[in-house]
């Protein structure tokens, strides 16, 4: 079987499995005072130094999570919460948002009368930084928040949260950043980025699915989601996950540290994959940035193809792909993604997302390529129905 | 598979019988969640994840084919279109006729699969003909008379033989949990099952008389003359009883005037039917012949003589029939004894009563 869908998710690193049986198997609760709750306590602190190391944090701006969603709901809500006023109470974000966030920011304005801003984006998916600009001069005073992902879940293009961050901080306005998908396979420093807060998830990295992480400056103060026992400073309530946190940790520092190496592996697997399947289908279209993308990303619409069929027969043949669409009870819409950069909807629904991760090997890119010919030939016959 | 007890054991059956089976549910609306649950409708969030429990169950793959835009524009608009024009469609027909067996074939044949199964009771015979199921409670060969051979070749019905509860044991003792899901009825598009309502938010509203057919005279008024039914007795809301305290039916719709009229039930008697262009499941014949005729799902059965003419079919009954709605089908069937075989369908047009049955040509102006 090839597996060329870890965007998704992508199984979990040796170590880190390791490292969740182990601690997994120890007692305590890390806020309890005595001797074990204090080894759990450790274990959770050392956790934090690690990620922080890692990311350019400092270990107090690290707050647990248990997923990458939670995170960015934290952030968009929580910070919008803190921040707004009767005359601050508009939310920036982006027309290519993950649904964690952007339906987070759409809740906002359809239950809380939030006034919301959707940047957009070029034909690479690149955001319009002079929209930006724009908007900032015209309402900076009424912005709580500007939230933009570090890279696109789907097509895979990087956004430059640096200038992004520049041109927000001019207005005294927070920047979060969804890096779900950037985190261990892209350089990322925190500090170095001028974000306010950002949002990493476990199983996207090689860590557990149910871990997550929100790097929250500590200036920044935001409203928390869950009351409880006033854990990760008072903002993010709920036992802490002793193994999953040490088990996200490892995951971390493994990703970040092999992320040069790993990602130049990926670019020549990826990059040998797009020109095979340019020589098989030559009107395929490459979606997204082709320089400035995620390493293990290659998105393409083929023409004249539905999307769920080539999934379907590539699935059968033993290819396992995501046709990157949001789905809700299993029914497939046009990607909001590809039709912000100006794709036409048949041209959406044609697409097909591929990714690369850590355990992709040659042959799995070859069993690509050896049964799309059969499914896009099968395809094009069924047509666009 | 719909997410019901039927299509999961079709489903199990035909991987039984050696076939590399996947399992598809059709999702049939852009927002399902607005499909009520339970007995009324179907194509909710929780019958596609029953359906994929099914499929788990059983070992196959499972997949939702989107298919909302086909079925709203061939079944959804063409029932509206068949109500304002004051006739009675049959949309379980419809959508056999062009989504299960036209655009959901069409597809699984491009995509490289032989044929659609589903958990239709009906048969096919050695002779490739469409037969009645051996459940007679349960037959659905006359929803699956519009099929073409060919539609009908690339079609498996595994259920055909079996009676139904004995599908339900057979869904509990290969653990299906559907087993005991109760069976949908009434349309499944129509979420509350509220026909007139649906139809109203539709088409609106629009005052019109309710009039004696025989002596003219104004009985009452309704609020759209496509809310009503060719027999329909109930809900015409009249005040006054006939003069002779007998019951009032809908003998005809006029879409034109917004009229409908009414009368005594031997005014909906009728002796002659006449289709449209019909679709041949057996060879096609030319000249008349004796054959057994259906006018609605689980309707009564009629002996006819049946005679292709000018493009259509045109039926005389052996014994009358009453309250026959245009838009329905008819379905002929091989003559009794055998009387099981569906030999040809056709989607009525008119109706006509023999002159000495006392008015003639009672449903004429439906068809118009």
């Amino acid at each position: 079987m090839a597996y060329l869908d870890h965007a998704a998710t992508t199984p979990m690193l040796p170590q880190a499995l390791d490292a969740y049986v182990r601690t997994a198997r120890a007692l305590g609760n890390a806020s309890s005072l005595h001797g074990s709750g204090r080894a759990a306590r450790r274990t959770v602190e050392e956790a934090r130094e690690r990620i922080a190391e890692a990311l350019g944090a400092k270990p107090g701006e690290v707050i647990f999570t248990g997923s990458g969603t939670e995170a960015d709901n934290l952030a968009v809500k929580g910070v919008h919460w803190h921040r707004r006023t009767e005359h601050r109470n508009r939310v920036v974000t982006t027309a290519i948002e993950h649904h964690a966030v952007a339906d987070a920011v759409a809740w906002l304005g359809d239950h809380e009368k939030a006034d919301v801003t959707e940047l957009p984006v070029d034909k690479l998916g690149r955001v319009d930084t002079g929209a930006l600009a724009e908007i900032l001069d015209e309402r900076g005073a009424e912005i709580t928040l500007l939230t933009c992902m570090w890279a696109n879940n789907e097509v895979g293009t990087l956004q430059p949260i640096p200038e992004i961050a520049e041109l927000a901080a001019a207005h005294g306005i927070p920047v979060h950043t969804d890096a779900i998908q950037a985190v261990g396979h892209v350089p990322v420093d925190f500090a170095a980025s001028g974000a306010a807060s950002l949002a990493l998830s476990g199983h996207k990295l090689g860590g557990p699915t149910g871990t997550g992480a929100l790097i929250l400056r500590r200036d920044v103060k935001a409203v928390p989601l869950l009351h409880g026992g006033g854990q990760e400073r008072e903002i993010r309530s709920g036992t802490l996950d002793v193994p999953g946190i040490a088990a996200l940790a490892e995951a971390v520092a493994h990703a970040v540290r092999t992320q040069e190496t790993e990602s130049q592996r990926l670019v020549l697997l990826r990059d040998d994959l797009v020109a095979r399947i340019r020589a098989i289908v030559p009107e395929a279209i490459y979606n997204g940035d082709p320089e400035s993308r995620l390493p293990g990303n290659a998105h393409f619409s083929f023409p004249g193809c539905e999307g769920d069929a080539l999934l379907m027969l590539l699935d059968a043949a033993g290819v396992e792909c995501a046709t990157g669409s949001a789905c809700s009870a299993g029914i497939a819409q046009p990607s909001h993604v590809l039709l912000a950069m100006g794709t036409d909807a048949d041209d959406a629904r044609s697409s097909l997302r591929f990714t690369l991760g850590w355990p992709t090997t040659k042959a799995e890119t070859d069993a690509l390529i050896g049964a799309l010919p059969e499914a896009v030939r099968r395809a094009k016959t069924a047509g666009l129905s | 598979m719909s997410g019901g007890v039927d299509s999961a054991v079709a489903a199990a059956r035909a991987v039984e019988a050696g076939h590399d089976v996947t399992g598809v549910h059709l999702a049939l609306s852009k927002n399902p969640q607005t499909y009520r649950t339970g007995a009324r409708g179907c194509c909710t969030i929780e019958d596609s994840r029953d359906a994929r429990r099914a499929a788990d169950v059983i070992g196959i793959p499972f997949y939702v084919w989107d298919m909302a835009e086909r079925f709203h524009e061939d079944v959804v608009e063409d029932f509206y279109a068949e109500y304002a024009a004051g006739r009675t469609p049959n949309p379980c027909l419809r959508c056999n006729e062009k989504i299960k067996f036209a655009a959901v074939l069409d597809r699984a044949l491009a995509l490289g699969f032989d044929a659609v199964v589903t958990g239709h009771y009906a048969r096919k015979g050695d002779d490739g003909l469409l037969r009645r199921a051996v459940d007679p409670g349960k037959d659905q060969s006359y929803v699956l008379a519009v099929l073409t051979p060919t539609q009908l070749a690339g079609s498996m019905f595994p259920l055909g033989d079996t009676p139904k509860d004995q599908v339900r044991v057979e869904a509990e003792t290969r653990g299906l949990a559907v087993a005991r899901k109760p069976d949908s009825h009434d349309i499944c598009f129509i979420a509350d099952g509220d026909t007139s309502g649906f139809l109203k938010n539709k088409l609106g509203t629009k005052e019109g008389e309710i009039v004696d057919a025989a002596s003219g005279e104004v009985l009452g008024s309704h609020d759209g003359s496509h809310q009503f039914t060719i027999g329909q007795r109930h809900g015409l809301g009249l005040k006054r009883p006939a003069a002779d305290g007998r019951p009032r039916y809908v003998l005809s719709i006029t879409p034109v005037d917004n009229r409908v009229e009414v009368g005594p039930r031997e005014a909906l008697r009728v002796d002659r039917i006449r289709t449209g262009k019909p679709v041949w499941l057996a060879a096609e014949r030319t000249a008349p012949f004796e054959a057994e005729i259906q006018l609605r799902a689980h309707g009564e059965v009629y002996p006819a003589t049946v005679t292709p003419e000018d493009g259509g079919l045109t039926a005389k009954l052996h014994t009358p029939a009453f309250g026959v709605a245009a838009g329905q089908a008819l379905v002929v069937y091989g003559p009794a004894p055998e009387g099981d075989a569906v030999l040809a369908s056709g989607t009525i047009d008119s109706t006509q009563a023999y002159a000495e049955a006392g008015v003639s040509e009672s449903a004429e102006a439906a068809g118009a």
